[in-house]
């Protein structure tokens, strides 16, 4: 503030001449006749209007007694501040004293050898000792050392932790060598800099508690530098993604479900056909060329426990399952938990997914209804269902789209097995009717009797109760439906339970979280999987809720979080298998109601999904468009012979066009051909004839 | 009736057979969004491709990547003879975690990562070659 004065003074005598100089001009251009209008604009503030001289000296008074009290103000602030903190943190290191001091000092410069067991006063008491200034990141080391074994310099660099505490720059140079979470604090916190401060010391109380007895378990991390919330498939791709960009990367999966990450399409499909009568516990199922693998992305040895997190030399992804975030904190760049711990976080991924929706009507029909009624979604609805299954006489499943349809299927194949009635109900004419065009979905319906279900087209439910050990659906228009249990596939409503808290945009056409091309909501905050609203550069804002689309998104989101910056461009497809005849991959926007060109050949026997997977040898698609397994192919002895099928549409391609350019395509019982597929969306050319464009994908050929 | 909107064109084998006068959009190799296979374009290994699996980003992700960077990088007359220690490294690592890495597979772990090489290697020089297909399994 003297600073300021001094400058000002040397400013004056400066304004003063320039003012000089500028009444100077104006009396020229008065001489030549110019309005005087013009020229007060070119004055200094302190020059015109003579008497100059005493304006100017009050000017300079005022200016410099607001810079004086400004800066006396900001300088108590400023101490009023530091004296705080450093209370608190005396307070803080006077409580992990009390505690049996451990072998392990953190401020050693090799904090690697540190064993996980870790923690507390000894170092405490050491780095006090050593350091006076630096009482502040003692208060950082013993709250650190409390939670997690003294995480070890090898960690991700320092950057993105800085992110945290970044205007806290390092005091002590053994401090400085510290556990890298926290970026070591300064010896003079600022005004600005104390609040993200604030934070992590409010953090760090809660979990100093924990380790009260003297053995000192380990406590989970109160920093990640990869937040991801939600445990599915989303949140898997962008930890892989993450962990194979960042070298070291640390990466914590919050999930409120009490299961490791694991991949959903095997539950409305492949588990169903399994022989093996324990598949509900293992939840292993076997592809059609034999080879097994289970629903789980990556059995437990594959992650790191949450309490080792921190310390783990090269890493890791840690689950923290059972746990939900209720609340974030975009400005602190932290969550809360249901169980009330914070965890703060450098870069975090919204992996939340959705939740099944459910017809009001069975709602508001009572506890017995709703008892009787699944929302199929996760791995304990597979169970129950299951179990339902072999126990009722009659399931019915509304809902005519992928789940419900997938589910149809599945239950029929079983009900020739155990005489159970399944059936299934939905608005549209035939199953997958928003879907495919009248004629295929028409095709399709009759492919689904054939598995076993009674088809209850353009149904809609009216009331469902109760009754005489039953439940009751009654349709608009008067036909009824006794069953004992129903499934309903009705849709998924798009988890944004966050968006209040932490202030983020949800999208009102789609649902989700709205971000952009790069799956971003806000700085350091990305969403991607079924809960999100994104752009996609090619065909427009939407929301996919398909397998695929959350691996895309979420490897994306991965690279992102690791500072690539690329926009969403590589198309994540979807596919469907009805049974054993029918199945297909789709890309793009397959939407019925936009004007679609079909081109088909004949099928042959050699062109169902099974025989794709048998010839192919890579076993089902929700593995080979994802990730590749070292695979035998398995020898196929004789070709097939060649069948006529009397139905017309066996296999061919399906363009779905807007405004005249191709932006979905089915597959139809046609398989391996995604890559031309996608080429096709991508390059969103206008095709005159698509039947020249349908001869690219080889349709008679295997 | 759906008629007005979908067309639906019937095609024997013999109507598909002069080829097809579609025109595509060139390929750019350098495009920057574009995914990748094994390889990219600076030569550098993608270790983010869906081909490699798991293997750069568990637990033995540090010594996989070790290992196959020199191999990689080897120039020598037998490929990867100078990376015997990474590679044993890696065979330690893997067998702490037998889960993850089934023993049985040991040999074909070296011969994947060579069929990765070869198929990143076709990927890269086919410029726009999908890697998350099929196609590329299908040759081991």
């Amino acid at each position: 503030m003297l600073k300021c004065r001094a400058v000002w003074r040397k400013l004056a005598p400066l304004a003063r001449s320039a003012s000089t100089q500028c009444r100077h001009n104006v009396k020229t251009a008065l001489n030549n006749g110019r309005r005087q209008a013009f020229v007060p604009a070119t004055h200094m503030s302190t020059g015109p209007a003579g008497g100059g001289g005493s304006e100017n000296t009050l000017y300079v008074v005022l200016v410099g007694a607001a810079c004086l009290g400004g800066g006396a103000y900001a300088y108590m602030t400023v101490r009023g501040d530091s004296k705080r903190y450093e209370e608190r943190i005396s307070e803080l290191a006077s409580r992990s004293a009390k505690e049996a001091p451990e072998s392990q000092p953190p401020v050693a410069p090799e904090p690697e050898e540190a064993a996980p067991t870790s923690e507390e006063s000894a170092p405490v008491a050491e780095l006090s000792g050593e350091t006076e200034s630096a009482s502040e990141p003692v208060a950082e080391v013993p709250p650190e050392a409390v939670e997690e074994a003294p995480p070890v310099v090898e960690e991700a660099p320092p950057e993105p932790q800085a992110e945290v505490l970044e205007a806290l720059p390092a005091v002590v140079e053994s401090a400085a060598e510290e556990p890298v979470t926290e970026a070591p604090p300064a010896a003079e916190p600022e005004t600005v800099q104390e609040a993200p401060t604030e934070p992590a010391v409010t953090s760090l109380p809660e979990s100093a508690p924990a380790p009260e007895p003297v053995s000192a378990p380990l406590t989970l991390p109160s920093h990640a530098p990869y937040l991801l919330i939600g445990g599915g498939t989303a949140s898997f791709a962008a930890a892989r993604s993450i962990r194979a960009r960042d070298p070291g990367a640390k990466v914590l999966i919050v999930t409120d479900e009490p299961n490791l990450p694991y991949m959903r399409p095997p539950l409305s499909k492949e588990l169903w056909f399994s022989d093996d009568p324990s598949v509900t516990e293992t939840l292993r199922f076997k592809q059609w060329n034999g080879k097994e693998r289970s629903i789980y992305f990556q059995p437990s040895s594959f992650y790191v426990k949450p309490e080792e997190l921190t310390s783990a030399e090269n890493g890791g992804v840690a689950v923290l399952t059972g746990k939900k975030v209720i609340q974030m904190d975009v400005r602190g760049n932290k969550v809360k938990l249901d169980d009330d711990t914070e965890i703060s976080y450098d870069k975090c991924l919204i992996g939340t997914g959705g939740v099944p929706r459910n017809l009001q009507v069975i709602e508001k029909a009572g506890d017995e209804v709703m008892n009787r009624t699944t929302l199929f979604r996760k791995i304990e609805d597979f169970k129950s269902l299951d179990n339902v299954s072999r126990n009722v006489k009659s399931i019915t499943i509304i809902g005519g789209g992928f789940l419900g349809s997938e589910l149809a299927c599945a239950l029929g194949r079983r009900s020739s097995e155990t005489g159970l009635e399944v059936i299934q109900m939905f608005p549209e004419k035939g199953n997958m009717g928003k879907v495919l065009p009248e004629y295929l979905s028409n095709w399709t319906t009759e492919k689904v009797k054939k598995e076993g279900v009674r088809i209850v087209p353009e149904a809609l439910v009216k009331s469902v109760a109760f009754k005489e050990d039953k439940l009751e659906i009654l349709l608009k228009d008067g036909r009824q439906v006794k069953t004992d249990h129903i499934v309903a596939a009705v849709g998924l409503e798009p988890n944004v339970d966050l968006a209040k808290s932490a202030g983020l945009e949800v999208d009102s056409d789609f649902g989700g979280y709205r971000v952009n091309a790069e799956l971003q909501a806000r700085s350091n905050i990305w969403v991607a999987g079924d809960a999100a609203c994104f752009y996609d550069i090619r065909l427009g804002r939407r929301r996919v809720e398909h397998h695929d689309h959350a691996v895309v998104s979420g490897r994306l989101a991965g690279e992102n979080m690791t500072g690539a910056n690329k926009p969403y461009w590589h198309q994540s497809m979807f596919w469907s298998d009805l049974g054993p005849d029918v199945g297909y991959e789709a890309i793009g926007i397959v939407d019925s109601s936009l004007p679609t060109v079909g081109v088909f050949a004949k099928a042959t026997s050699k062109d169902t999904p099974k025989a794709a997977t048998e010839q192919s040898g890579t076993g089902i698609r929700s593995e080979s468009e994802t990730e590749a397994t070292a695979v035998t192919p398995v020898a196929s002895s004789t070709p097939a012979p060649v069948m006529e099928h009397k139905d017309e549409y066996g296999k061919g391609v399906i363009f779905y066009l807007r405004d005249k350019v191709v932006v979905g395509i089915i597959l139809w019982n046609v398989f391996n051909r995604m890559p031309i597929a996608r080429k096709i969306i991508k390059d969103g050319e206008e095709h005159a004839d698509l039947n020249e464009v349908a001869k690219l994908f080889n349709i008679h050929e295997d | 009736m759906s008629y007005w909107k979908d067309t639906i064109i019937f095609v024997t084998k013999e109507d598909h057979e002069a080829p097809s006068n579609a025109e595509l959009v060139e390929e750019d190799p350098n495009d920057p969004y574009e995914e990748r296979g094994l390889i990219l374009p600076s030569g550098e290994i993608n270790w983010n491709c869906p081909c490699l699996g798991g293997m750069a980003s568990g637990p033995c992700g540090s010594e996989f990547k070790e290992a196959f960077s020199c191999f990689h990088y080897s120039k020598e007359e037998v490929k990867g003879s100078e990376c015997l220690d990474q590679f044993r490294s890696m065979q330690e690592c893997m067998q702490r975690y037998p889960e993850l890495y089934p023993q049985e597979d040991e040999k074909d772990e070296k011969d994947k990562q060579e069929q990765a090489t070869e198929s990143g290697a076709n990927a890269a020089s086919e410029g726009q070659k999908d890697n998350d297909t099929t196609e590329s399994e299908v040759k081991s």
